[in-house]
């Protein structure tokens, strides 16, 4: 199956949720509105796809801190939560990107949200945790959203660019 | 001993002061045994680092005192000793303390009752192997308190598998140690070990084919006693970090230690002694030295030569079944708690029913043995009866009759003589031959027939407790020669 | 309390309580700094929860700070017991990134290395394991064998656990002349001992019954959860990135014939003399998972000796290690490659401003096939924890990355 017969059987069933794509890409990829996200993934498990392997889930966040280069940078601020899934029987691979805001309501400190897709893929349930803890992403649903690298009463989410590392956590020297 | 000082004592004129003849005997005893724990567990473990690092491709110790790291053990004894006193807060601080030396003590009286050699036992027993079960069962003690008492859950879980253990595999070491009472009538172990003189073929192991198969039974159980791979559950390191022992260190840690290697030996020396003929070797060099120069068997320093040659003997079977354990426990990987339950009640428990029925039925219907299928003759003083199983001991009410029939003849033989009254002191073998000697000489049935000892007929013949009337008449005859 | 009323309630009374005991992280046999909090009623567990991050150095954060040349040693430090594997699967994402292709010679180089480091791997993986059911000894000749894997790997590159030999562009530094000799040389003497590990443990009595039937997953469960490697195979799905993967990982291993380590239709491929698969054993517990890892030592020797063939015959050279100073290109990749505990990507972001990517992520293998535990260990005893947990054949360092 080609990528652009998958973008129309995707738009088909699931009209504008897909937002965008890059089949140029080294990988190419498809992106999801937030909202569409696991009725996607179920329909990319369980249709003709058969993307049954959840390999990845992180978290990118556009952020350029260095004042210089944030004046040529193209992009507005933002994070992208990436997807790969594979396909155990059929040997395809597929990126699946979902844009969020930085912050939630552009509040800083107010994580964004997005559905868990732990019902589709168990194993989600650590790589979303994973996320949590280091990007800052809330998954709306997962049974047991804590963090799971870090320390529970951990401050911040490390991989985001804006990221300080603490000065002092119970006593250890920080930075 | 004790007899002869206590003697010695009241003829200097200390009357009243016989008991302390008494105290130094036990003493001895004691300092000589714990000895034999002590030296046996810096030797056992200098082994075990030894085999095992053969085992593994590895030169284990080399370097501590000399050439081979005899020092080792000596060296971590003394690093353990120096070690800091450490008590979980959180412990039944009086059963943590008492623990290790519940469990050492346990290990240590159990050696009261084993023999080295013919007669060469602190305390000679007719119920020797019913002691020695009981004893170590009293080992377990040690472990549950220790794991009670340390405050850690690994350590309860240590202790309740112990628990469980225990439970499961002393049934069937029972049953075992049964089959060899039964075939030798007796439970004495002196009497046991004797009864397997003359060729290897007089061994029990080599009995009957269930006694074949129920020495491995035993063998199994009796790992699973000592709490040796693969059946160390309660210490399972990779399970329960150190089971009981996860709060102990230093030489409370040591002690315990010190009960698992010192039970090694004592499991592995009654299996020698049950199966493997104890202190007779595998051909009767001393017997056959006896007879060709008519040197006594019973005393002098010909005896004590022999004794020591039986020591020997027994220490090299024992220090064997340690080796055979150390060899399995650093080959097989752990069984789990039900898997280990599952063996001992399910499998050893029939198979040594099994092995019972058996031997019961071999020696009613009197099969062939070892010797009669391969012709050959071996030499034993206890052939003289026609079955081992028809020896009695004394406390077995109705004595059988062909034993009496069988001392009636020999009485004749030997004809009649008077002889002076014996003095109750004056005996110098252990007091049980006397009693038992009494019960039947208080049996109306008993002919009372008072002989000297044919020497002729029983060259060989020790202070068997199975035949109470000769063994004190030969001790009579004894203190006359002297 | 016992009155007439509630005799009943009085017979139940007695109760257990349950007990939560916290299984390391410092444990013999949580493999590092695992922490696992059991729920437990006697020896019986309820619950299962694993807690892991008492290694975490977030590499990643690193990685978006170092050039992709510099981060080679940080991948090595991931799973510490297949750093070659580490490199290997960096560099290829990097190359995938930058389009660059390899030279013969280090393509044959990169499977050589790369396969014997998976033995050095497998070995310790059942080593281990042998010592978290109490057998010891298994562990020293297994240790003893990968001894001289590592002084083949020290021949190479210098460095014994954490190498840094194979880097973006090709390799550090061609194989030592006569090294080639050396490898067919440990490759012989090895064959042999594989019956040893056979003996004690695939076939012994006891670590059959320890394992067999022992932490059962089903193919679902496995993909599923994510997991991949030795216990995706061990749960009969038929998948190896070595001949499934992604075009430029799979170009590696071409001209190489290999089976893929995996029961089909009730046996697994027999091009060698293994033992059977005992009655007891189902597929998918934990004597399957080790059993594949047992065959894969022969089938990364088979490859080796392929390799050795092929490179001796090979054009080019080990090809040209990226600078530090390269310039990286704008884009993201994302590559998996086959490790020894399953399948480890690398996922790298750049744009394009300079040689330091936006973003580095590390997929971690043993990650996803660790989460699969607590579904495990339910309604099991404590005594099989060390043995799926072992089965799992997790390292830390990969994990808490």
């Amino acid at each position: 199956m080609s990528g652009e017969q998958l973008i129309d059987i995707l738009k088909k069933a699931f009209g504008d949720k897909i937002t965008g794509q890059n089949l140029e890409a080294i990988d190419p990829w498809i992106e999801v509105s937030p909202d569409g996200l696991v009725e996607v993934c179920k329909f990319l498990r369980d249709g003709d796809t058969k993307l049954n392997f959840l390999n990845s889930i992180c978290v990118v966040d556009y952020l350029e801190t260095d004042e210089k280069k944030a004046k040529k940078v193209t992009w507005e601020p933002h994070l992208e939560v990436v997807y790969h899934l594979s396909s155990i029987s059929s040997k395809l691979t597929l990126v699946l990107k979902v844009m969020l805001p930085r912050w939630k309501d552009d509040e800083p400190g107010n994580i964004p949200e997005i559905p868990s897709v732990f019902p589709v893929w168990s194993t989600a349930d650590w790589h979303e945790r994973e996320v949590y803890d280091l990007s800052g992403v809330r998954f709306t649903g997962h049974p047991n959203m804590r963090r799971i690298l870090c320390p529970e009463d951990w401050v911040g989410y490390p991989l985001r660019k804006d990221y300080e590392m603490p000065l002092e956590y119970h006593g250890v020297r920080g930075r | 001993m004790a007899e002869y000082l206590s003697t010695w004592i009241v003829e200097a004129g200390w009357d009243g002061w016989g008991w302390l003849a008494y105290l130094l005997v036990a003493l001895v005893y004691a300092a000589l045994l714990l000895n034999v724990i002590a030296v046996g567990a810096v030797v056992f473990i200098w082994m075990e680092r030894k085999i095992s690092g053969r085992i593994q491709d590895r030169l284990g110790p080399t370097r501590t005192g000399g050439k081979f790291g005899w020092l080792q053990t000596l060296a971590d004894g003394i690093k353990l000793l120096s070690k800091e006193d450490l008590m979980p807060g959180e412990a039944d601080s009086f059963l943590f303390k008492v623990a290790p030396y519940v469990a050492f003590a346990a290990g240590f009286s159990a050696f009261m009752a084993l023999p080295f050699s013919d007669g060469w036992v602190a305390l000679h027993l007719n119920i020797g192997i019913f002691f020695l079960l009981a004893v170590l069962g009293m080992e377990v003690f040690g472990v549950l308190l220790a794991g009670y008492a340390s405050g850690s859950k690994w350590s309860l879980f240590g202790a309740m598998r112990q628990a469980a253990q225990t439970v499961s595999y002393e049934v069937p070491l029972g049953m075992c140690l049964v089959i060899p009472v039964m075939i030798c009538g007796t439970m004495d172990l002196v009497s046991i070990g004797n009864q397997q003189s003359g060729l290897f073929t007089n061994w029990l192991i080599f009995h009957d084919p269930f006694t074949f198969m129920i020495f491995w039974v035993y063998f199994a159980c009796g790992i699973a006693s000592v709490n040796r791979a693969p059946f160390d559950l309660a210490e399972a390191e990779s399970e329960l970090v150190a089971g009981f022992l996860t709060e102990y260190s230093g030489i409370r840690w040591s002690l315990f230690f010190m009960a698992e290697y010192g039970s090694m030996f004592l499991v592995s020396g009654l299996a020698a002694i049950l199966f493997f003929g104890g202190w007779n070797g595998p051909f009767p060099i001393f017997g056959i030295i006896s007879e060709a120069t008519g040197w006594s068997l019973e005393s002098g320093v010909f005896a004590t030569i022999a004794r020591f040659g039986g020591l020997i003997n027994f220490i090299t079977k024992g220090v064997l079944g340690v080796t055979v354990m150390i060899w399995i426990r650093w080959s097989f990987p752990r069984l789990r708690i039900d898997q280990v339950i599952t063996m001992c009640l399910k499998y050893c428990v029939p198979i040594a029913a099994f092995c019972f029925i058996g031997v019961l039925f071999w020696t009613g219907i009197v099969m062939p043995n070892v010797n009669s299928m391969l012709s050959i003759e071996a030499p034993s003083n206890h052939e003289d009866y026609t079955g081992r199983a028809n020896i009695r001991e004394g406390w077995v009410k109705d004595v059988d009759y062909t034993v009496s029939q069988h001392e009636l003849s020999l009485a004749k033989k030997a004809g009649p003589k008077v002889l002076p009254e014996a003095e109750d002191d004056d005996a110098q073998e252990g007091d049980d031959d006397k009693k038992d000697g009494e019960q039947v000489e208080g049996n109306p049935d008993e002919p009372k027939v008072e002989v000297e000892v044919n020497k002729a007929a029983f060259n060989n013949l020790n202070n068997n407790a199975s035949q109470p009337l000769l063994a004190q008449q030969e001790s009579l005859s004894k203190k006359g020669a002297n | 309390m016992a009155t007439a009323e509630n005799s009943q309630t009085v017979e139940f009374d007695v109760r257990t309580d349950e007990m939560l005991v916290n299984m390391g992280p410092q444990h013999p046999s949580t493999h590092g700094v695992l922490r696992l909090v059991l729920r437990t009623d006697g020896e019986v567990i309820s619950e299962t929860t694993p807690h892991i991050g008492y290694l975490h150095r977030c590499a990643e954060k690193i990685g978006e700070n170092l050039t992709p040349r510099q981060w080679v040693p940080y991948t090595d430090r991931m799973d510490y017991l297949a750093g070659m594997n580490m490199n290997l699967g960096w560099s290829l994402t990097v190359e995938k990134l930058m389009k660059y292709d390899l030279p013969d010679k280090a393509r044959h180089t990169r499977v050589i290395i790369s396969e014997l480091n998976r033995i050095a791997s497998h070995l310790v993986g059942m080593g281990t394991y042998g010592l978290d059911l109490g057998s010891f000894s298994p562990f020293l000749y297994a240790f003893r064998e990968r001894e001289k894997i590592l002084d083949l790997l020290e021949d190479v590159c210098g460095a014994r656990l954490t190498y840094s030999y194979i880097t973006p562009g090709g390799m550090t530094a061609d194989l030592p002349k006569g090294w080639t000799k050396k490898c067919n040389e440990f490759l012989d003497q090895f064959l042999p001992v594989i019956a040893d590990y056979h003996a004690l443990l695939t076939t012994n009595a006891i670590f059959v019954k320890r394992t067999a039937n022992v932490g059962v997953m089903s193919a679902e469960m496995a993909i599923d959860y994510g997991c991949s490697g030795p216990v995706l195979r061990g749960s009969g799905v038929d998948y190896d990135l070595r001949r499934d993967g992604e075009e430029r990982y799979t170009s590696l291993y071409d001209g190489y014939a290999f089976e893929v380590i995996v029961e089909k239709d009730g046996h697994y491929p027999k091009d060698h003399d293994y033992p059977n698969v005992p009655t007891d054993a189902v597929l998918g517990d934990s004597w399957h998972r080790f059993y594949v890892r047992m065959l894969e030592v022969i089938q990364s020797m088979d490859i080796i000796r392929q390799g050795i063939d092929f490179y001796e015959s090979a054009t080019g050279d080990w090809g040209t290690p990226m600078k530090i100073s390269t310039k990286l290109p704008k884009g993201e990749a994302y590559l998996e490659t086959e490790c020894p505990r399953g399948q480890m990507g690398f996922y790298i972001v750049s744009d394009g401003t300079g040689p330091i990517p936006f973003r580095v992520r590390a997929r971690s293998s043993c990650f996803s096939n660790l989460s699969v535990a607590p579904e495990l260990c339910k309604g099991i005893l404590i005594a099989d924890i060390p043995s799926i947990i072992g089965s799992l054949d997790v390292v830390m360092g990969e994990i808490d990355r």
